[in-house]
């Protein structure tokens, strides 16, 4: 009971951050708002019982991505008329925001349609290094990892590239 | 999870991937798009962790922690685009690069 209350607190702070995001007028409210929508969707993958996807989470996305994104932010210093929330309520508005709530009914058909089954029986340690460790090496996914790591290393190689002025 | 279900995680899932399409779809600056994509790459991992808890198998969360890795990758050559872009158009507005428009 207390964890389903605690789960539709964070919830609903993920997804009020979340529509923060997309309607903030400035870049970094946008920015700041999306930091707090991890840290909630973190907390609610801990009541989900992936403790280690909740702790990369925070690392990754709300440490490293989000750094990086108000870096940047900051760097290009935008002041003049870039940063208007839905400029203009033109066509491309109108469509967007159509096309967005089509897929929203289509979604959420398609979640009404969903068979209710109760959730499987998981050992003491799942969601832990050492559980996500072993499916990782021992398992099939021992190659995509190691693809991962060398996509991370053509990744930083590009960004290099591309923003450095002469190499 | 025993508390709550399957359905109301998915539910916050759905909300926040429509969020994101619709601010990629509606927005005009370029970061503020990018941000709309993360936000629905965290949709997509929210729904591969309930699965994961409602199958009780680990690939679930193995893809979460892949799509993390990929999106960390976007991040890092996406925002270099958009230094680029910003040092030779002075713009991050995604109507001002039209030199492809027929």
């Amino acid at each position: 009971m207390f964890e389903a209350v605690l789960f539709y607190v964070f919830s609903l702070v993920a997804m009020m951050s979340g529509v923060g995001v997309v309607t903030m007028r400035n870049p970094i409210a946008s920015a700041l708002s999306l930091v707090v929508c991890f840290f909630f969707l973190a907390a609610d993958y801990v009541l989900l019982d992936a403790h280690f996807v909740a702790v990369i989470q925070i690392l990754v996305y709300a440490g490293a991505i989000m750094v990086l994104f108000i870096f940047v932010i900051m760097l290009l210093n935008l002041r003049h008329g870039d940063q208007l929330t839905f400029e203009d309520i033109g066509r491309r508005s109108i469509v967007g925001m159509g096309t967005a709530g089509l897929l929203a009914v289509g979604l959420f058909t398609a979640l009404g349609q969903l068979p209710v089954v109760l959730p499987a029986q998981i050992p003491a340690d799942y969601g832990t290094i050492a559980y996500i460790g072993k499916a990782l090496f021992e398992g099939p996914y021992l190659l995509p990892f190691e693809t991962v790591s060398a996509l991370l290393t053509v990744a930083v190689v590009g960004a290099v590239v591309l923003a450095k002025k002469e190499i | 999870m025993e508390s709550v279900g399957l359905v109301p995680v998915l539910v916050v899932s759905v909300f926040l991937f429509v969020t994101g399409v619709a601010g990629v779809l509606t927005r005009k600056n370029a970061l503020i798009v990018f941000m709309s994509v993360e936000l629905m790459l965290n949709a997509v991992n929210l729904s591969f962790v309930a699965f994961a808890r409602q199958s009780g198998h680990a690939d679930g969360m193995i893809y979460a922690v892949f799509v993390m890795a990929v999106a960390a990758a976007e991040a890092a050559v996406g925002l270099a685009l958009v230094i680029l872009l910003f040092r030779n158009r002075v713009t991050v507005k995604l109507d001002d690069l039209d030199t492809m428009k027929g």
